[in-house]
């Protein structure tokens, strides 16, 4: 499973991807997290609101830290 | 030497401390924790889509810096968000433009340290102004494209929900805590403690627990977000006005000229300010001799640019079409600065 953040470099999206990192600990899932930061590869996405997280290209959340909790879920349904 | 330094700056952040955190900035931060987590964003999404009728996506690009960019790292990828999927170069500057300017906390909080005119001439000044820019760019650069394709992109992310409020209670809510912050500010208590006592009765009656949650996190956030640069900010700020001279401010930024406006516009486009360090520091300048005009140019043009900044939007645009912004961005702001000084006094 690939786990993309979105986010410009700011606190908020650095906490979401912590929480992500978290996640994917605590479920000890199989997962790839990677941060993406250019602008323009985040808009491709469709994210207008950062910090946002993709799971297998799937946007899940945006405008949001999401908390472990939620982002296991996900990871729970997807893989 | 040193020890007077850190003398002017730490006397500058007591002063300020005592006088405004409590009656402006903390209401503030509640309101701007408020629109956050209360107010769907996902609605004011949907009117940059391809579709949306452009006066209506103008008219909100300019004003819904308020609501959507509360922190400013959320600018850019909004604005590439606009521009790539729908809305267009037009009203994507707009917001590009007024979203770092319409600021809630900045305006009140200009209002408060650098007086109402400025605040309003701030919040004014950077909606008109944005539609202006917006139109400009939109007219030099607007080309067809491919609305079905942009339609479907854009309808998978502005995906509305349902509110589950009646709307009458969140203005009743929202008017409440703005009357808390703007009779603080006039240090009318006994009617801050009667807005105070109704807010926890609408809080109790109608709010659930996890609405209440959200907003206070989301107001922490913010704290957590601005105040500490805030802080920094005005530490500097106590520094410049204690060794600046004056003449210098005087000589370059002095007055209502249009050669003064000009240079303040520029300088502002030019500096990085973290949100809201840039009205404690104008308030130094001000006091040093700046112009009302410049410090207006400088209001306008500093959050929307900075050398950073300025990198990410030829990103996204293309480097002719950034040129074209910042050159516009400067010109309008320099001439509200012009109009501001001639007309105010």
């Amino acid at each position: 499973m690939k786990v993309q953040i979105f986010g410009t470099g700011c606190p908020k999206c650095r906490k979401l991807e912590e929480n992500a990192k978290k996640a994917i600990r605590e479920l000890g899932v199989e997962a790839e997290v990677e941060k993406v930061q250019d602008v323009r590869e985040i808009s491709k996405f469709g994210v207008m609101m950062t910090p946002a997280l993709a799971i297998d290209g799937k946007v899940k959340c945006s405008g949001e830290i999401a908390s472990p909790d939620k982002i296991k879920k996900w990871l729970k349904e997807i893989g | 030497m040193l020890l007077s330094i850190l003398l002017s700056g730490t006397r500058a952040l007591l002063e300020y401390l005592s006088a405004h955190v409590l009656t402006c900035l903390v209401p503030a931060f509640f309101i701007a924790g408020a629109i956050s987590s209360m107010i769907k964003k996902e609605v004011i999404l949907r009117y940059f889509g391809p579709s949306a009728n452009k006066f209506l996506s103008y008219s909100i690009a300019s004003v819904s810096g308020t609501i959507l960019a509360v922190c400013s790292c959320t600018i850019l990828p909004l604005f590439s968000g606009i521009y790539t999927m729908g809305a267009g170069i037009g009203p994507a500057t707009t917001f590009l433009y007024s979203g770092p300017a319409i600021n809630l906390l900045a305006i009140i909080y200009s209002a408060r340290l650098l007086g109402i005119e400025l605040g309003i001439a701030r919040g004014v000044g950077a909606v008109s102004f944005s539609i202006v820019i917006g139109l400009i760019m939109a007219t030099l650069f607007e080309r067809k494209r491919e609305k079905e394709t942009e339609e479907a992109k854009f309808s998978m992310v502005a995906d509305p929900h349902t509110s589950t409020k009646n709307p009458a209670i969140t203005f009743l809510f929202f008017a409440d805590l703005v009357g808390i912050l703007v009779f603080g500010a006039w240090k009318k208590w006994w009617i801050v403690v009667t807005l105070l006592a109704l807010l926890i009765i609408i809080l109790k009656l109608w709010f659930k627990k996890e609405e209440i949650l959200s907003w206070l996190s989301s107001t922490w956030q913010f704290v957590l977000l601005i105040l500490p640069w805030l802080l920094v900010g005005v530490f500097a700020a106590g520094i410049i006005r204690d060794f600046l001279p004056p003449e210098v401010i005087k000589t370059w930024v002095g007055g209502d000229s249009l050669r003064s406006n000009f240079i303040a516009s520029i300088a502002g486009a030019l500096m990085y300010f973290a949100t809201l360090t840039e009205v404690p520091i104008l308030k130094a300048f001000l006091e040093l001799g700046m112009g009302k005009g410049p410090a207006l140019a400088l209001l306008l043009a500093g959050p929307a640019l900075s050398l950073p900044n300025m990198l990410v939007i030829r990103n996204v645009m293309g480097t002719v079409k950034a040129a074209v912004y910042i050159a516009l961005v400067v010109c309008m702001s320099t001439f509200a600065g012009v109009i501001f000084g001639k007309f105010v006094f």
